[in-house]
């Protein structure tokens, strides 16, 4: 059914601290790594080792440039996936019920012998986080490594998102967002999480902590002001080299 | 967005088929037997084959039937039941008009509105889609039922309806056009919305994800066939109304001239068709530094 639910239990998802992340494209590496061979239809790549390589993606990292007015100018490293939006566009568009948002902790999936591949949740998505497999022609998206976080064959602290457990920076962290108790909640409240594009209406799950200020160091040049200034015109002996070497 | 041809010739010839359902739907134009079977055929052979050429866009078509079932939320699925409802009844309507030659009014009027039900779906698919500010716009239900109406009309032969119909759509393209232009800036949404960092100063795409392209910017922010815009502007302006829909209220109408405004009409909807989807731009080229 592809209505959305009008709450969820829960809202698992994720917390990017853009401060921290090092653009190391790790969480890229292990999210394919582990969705290529888990739930659904594997991450196929184009091309792979020929002129025009291209692949499916469910998490990439961009890098941006942001020069305030009064300040130099900062690298923001700037990983994205699915952000399990509580009022998620791609759900409601889709034709079979492919698509859907779980009651039970809200993460955003694709029943994948449902779609028909037609594309449609991809353009409502308007940020991307939806890629077509041109392999298997459906739909692929983050699934919050759900075939992880629940298994109980693995050990209790793999039991997180495949790019959260690898990433050694410690830039992402996953838990419960609609939980006040929970660490995720609490770090969003602390650092000030922000919703991506809030404009577009779709209450996003997944936050993004700010950049914290660089320093600004203090004026540390004490001796400078006293030194006379280099003279731009020499004069005695160099200022004779100078319009001799400048005859010649 | 990428123009596929398949989704251009989608909505064209559905958008056509759907339109001439609904003229003959309403009696109009007062044909029987051979004459009444090749409008029918015309109409529904145009809206089956939009509807079949929608199917090559699809990653496994095979399963397309699933489609019908999420009328509740989706305006794909809406599309996809009312548009077999309206086959349907079209044709039945179709059966009693060529062998009992009996006209069944009532039943005619429900095809006709089930058809423009039809096409307002078609185009809510896009109009729904806040991610694409040039078509999340009331121009864009407007235009298609525009489009249906006045090409339906055309097919139909029903010159006097069909000029001022069509110059009235020229008028309303300029409009959503001038309109459209400026869509994505009034939607406010911006690399610094995108990354929230906008507050803090200029941002400025530095290092894409990858090294090549990706199915989001294929699919998304594809930009080859913008460069033409203005020429191609102008040939849809003169081939969806003016050269037919002047011509038809200054010439006297004919099979051959009305073939060749048909043609003319077809040709400058593909053209207007292609910049809708060429100039729509999705916001996640955002991310990419590009629109």
């Amino acid at each position: 059914m592809t209505t959305l639910p009008d709450s969820t239990d829960r809202s698992l998802g994720l917390v990017i601290d853009l401060d921290t992340c090092v653009g190391c494209h790790a969480c890229v590496v292990a999210c394919k790594e582990w969705n290529t061979g888990a739930y659904g239809a594997p991450l196929s790549d184009q091309d792979a080792y020929g002129a025009a390589p291209s692949g499916t993606f469910l998490n990439r990292v961009h890098s941006y440039e942001v020069t305030p007015a009064d300040a130099p100018a900062m690298v923001v490293h700037f990983p994205k996936s699915c952000l399990h939006c509580s009022d998620a566009p791609c759900v409601t568009v889709c034709p079979t019920g492919a698509s859907y948002k779980r009651v039970e902790d809200g993460i955003v999936l694709v029943n994948e012998s449902d779609c028909i591949g037609c594309g449609l949740c991809a353009w409502a998505c308007p940020y991307g986080a939806r890629e077509m497999d041109r392999a298997a022609g459906v739909m692929k998206k983050c699934t919050l490594c759900v075939d992880r976080i629940y298994n109980d064959t693995l050990p209790e602290e793999d039991r997180v998102p495949s790019c959260v457990r690898t990433c050694p920076a410690g830039a992402r962290h996953f838990g419960d967002l609609s939980d006040p108790e929970s660490s995720v909640f609490q770090l969003v409240e602390a650092r000030g999480g922000m919703d991506l594009m809030p404009e577009q209406g779709t209450r996003p799950v997944n936050k993004y902590l700010p950049p914290r200020d660089r320093d600004a160091l203090p004026e540390m040049d004490v001796l400078g002001p006293l030194l006379a200034p280099v003279e731009a015109q020499p004069g005695g002996f160099l200022g004779w080299l100078d319009r001799t070497l400048e005859k010649l | 967005m990428h123009p596929a041809p398949s989704l251009i010739a989608f909505t064209t010839l559905s958008g056509l088929g759907f339109g001439l359902i609904f003229w003959l739907g309403l009696g109009l134009p007062d044909a029987t037997g051979w004459v009444a079977l090749t409008f029918a055929t015309i109409a529904m052979g145009l809206a089956t084959a939009g509807l079949l050429s929608s199917l090559f866009h699809l990653g496994n078509p095979q399963r397309f039937m699933k489609a019908l079932t999420q009328w509740r939320s989706s305006w794909l699925s809406r599309e996809g039941v009312l548009a077999v409802v309206t086959l349907t009844m079209f044709a039945l309507y179709t059966l009693l008009w060529v062998w009992f030659d009996m006209r069944f009014r009532p039943l005619g009027l429900v095809c006709g509105g089930l058809a423009l039900a039809t096409v307002y779906c078609t185009a809510m698919i896009y109009a729904q889609m806040k991610g694409v500010p040039r078509w999340h716009s009331a121009f864009v239900p407007l235009l298609f039922l525009g489009y249906a109406l006045g090409g339906g009309a055309l097919l139909a032969g029903q010159v006097r309806m069909a000029g001022p119909l069509l110059l009235l759509l020229t008028g309303l393209q300029i409009l959503a056009w001038w309109r459209g232009d400026g869509a994505f800036a009034r939607a406010g949404t911006s690399l610094g919305t995108a990354t929230g960092l906008g507050d803090r100063g200029v941002v400025r795409p530095l290092e894409p994800p990858q090294t090549g392209t990706n199915y989001l910017l294929d699919e998304m922010a594809y930009r080859v066939a913008r460069r033409r815009s203005r020429a191609l502007r102008l040939i849809a302006i003169l081939g969806i109304g003016l050269v037919p829909g002047l011509g038809m209220l200054v010439l006297p109408t004919g099979h051959a001239l009305a073939l060749l405004f048909v043609l003319a009409h077809l040709l400058g909807t593909m053209a207007a068709r292609w910049l809708f989807y060429a100039e729509a731009e999705h916001v996640v080229g955002l991310y990419y530094g590009r629109r």
